[in-house]
């Protein structure tokens, strides 16, 4: 099911490179920084997708129950795919990732329903496409329901172009260098 | 029941087959097998209907498998009207590396034109 991709000719950015830190609207710390696959963190992940409302489930993921979600997250914490963290205090507030696939990369981002609208998922955006730069990454793409416009926004403003538009889901795309 | 599965080679959709055929087995379904072309998949349509012959025969399972040339989605939709099926059944979907799922062209067109019962296979 490859097909070519359409990628921005020019390259967006410079996104900052986390950890960094700021406060949210509602007057959070927030801190956002690169998982730790070794510590803690996979199990704070855990405790944030079993809390996670599944009226904000996006094709299929993150999936329902325990099991589904370890699995899920062993694929995409694996050594080659990047993760960032948003964190409040040892709790995680969101989670952005990219996961490789054929040179480019797949991007997803999360955040936890009693943290939203409060800036956390631009933020964790950003800090995941500078984490990314860092390392290497070229291009990155995302689908996203085309009625999710809150989420269709944000792509757009971090400098997402819309790459194809002819299925239920919007596929974006943007170059980082 | 007159179950109609459209097969284009994808993954999802010999998935779709194999759990249509134990089902039409355990409910005793009239099944007929549409294999169509899918521009997306690696498989020749000899390729699929072998494939699709194999399962059959694995299960013991009597059902009619014929090729459909055209456009895929709209034929599946023309013959289960016009020959009355009941339902057509079609893969689910592939997921991409970050899991999401994502359904296929054919699908999208079933779903959204069929005035048949449309069953979709996970």
């Amino acid at each position: 099911m490859s097909r070519d991709r359409i990628y921005p000719d020019e390259p967006s950015g410079p996104f900052p490179e986390p950890p960094l830190s700021f406060e949210d609207r509602d007057g959070r710390e927030i801190e956002i920084v690169p998982l730790d696959p070794a510590g803690d963190d996979r199990e704070a992940l855990v405790e944030m997708y079993l809390q996670f409302d599944p009226a904000d489930r996006a094709q299929g993921i993150p999936p329902g129950q325990e099991r589904r979600i370890r699995d899920w997250l062993d694929t995409i914490l694996d050594d080659d795919c990047l993760n960032v963290v948003a964190w409040h205090g040892d709790e995680v507030a969101g989670h952005a990732t990219l996961v490789p696939d054929e040179g480019a990369y797949e991007l997803a981002i999360f955040v936890l329903q009693r943290y939203q609208e409060a800036g956390i998922g631009t933020q964790l955006m950003r800090a995941l496409l500078g984490y990314g730069a860092s390392h290497g990454v070229e291009k990155v793409w995302l689908t996203v329901e085309r009625w999710n416009r809150a989420a269709v926004g944000l792509y757009k403003k971090i400098g997402f172009e819309t790459s194809d538009a002819e299925s239920f889901e919007l596929e974006m795309t943007i170059r980082l260098r | 029941m007159k179950v109609l599965l459209g097969i284009g080679g994808s993954e999802d959709s010999v998935r779709a087959l194999e759990q249509t055929v134990e089902r039409a087995r355990a409910a005793d379904d009239d099944l007929t097998v549409a294999i169509v072309e899918n521009p997306n998949a690696d498989a020749t349509p000899d390729e699929i209907e072998d494939r699709v012959r194999g399962v059959l025969t694995d299960a013991d399972l009597d059902a009619e498998v014929r090729h459909v040339a055209g456009d895929p989605g709209s034929r599946l939709v023309d013959i289960a009207e016009e020959e009355g099926f009941d339902q057509i059944t079609l893969g689910g979907g592939e997921t991409s590396p970050m899991g999401k799922i994502k359904i296929g062209s054919i699908a999208e067109f079933v779903l959204l034109n069929s005035h048949v019962t449309v069953k979709l296979v996970r």
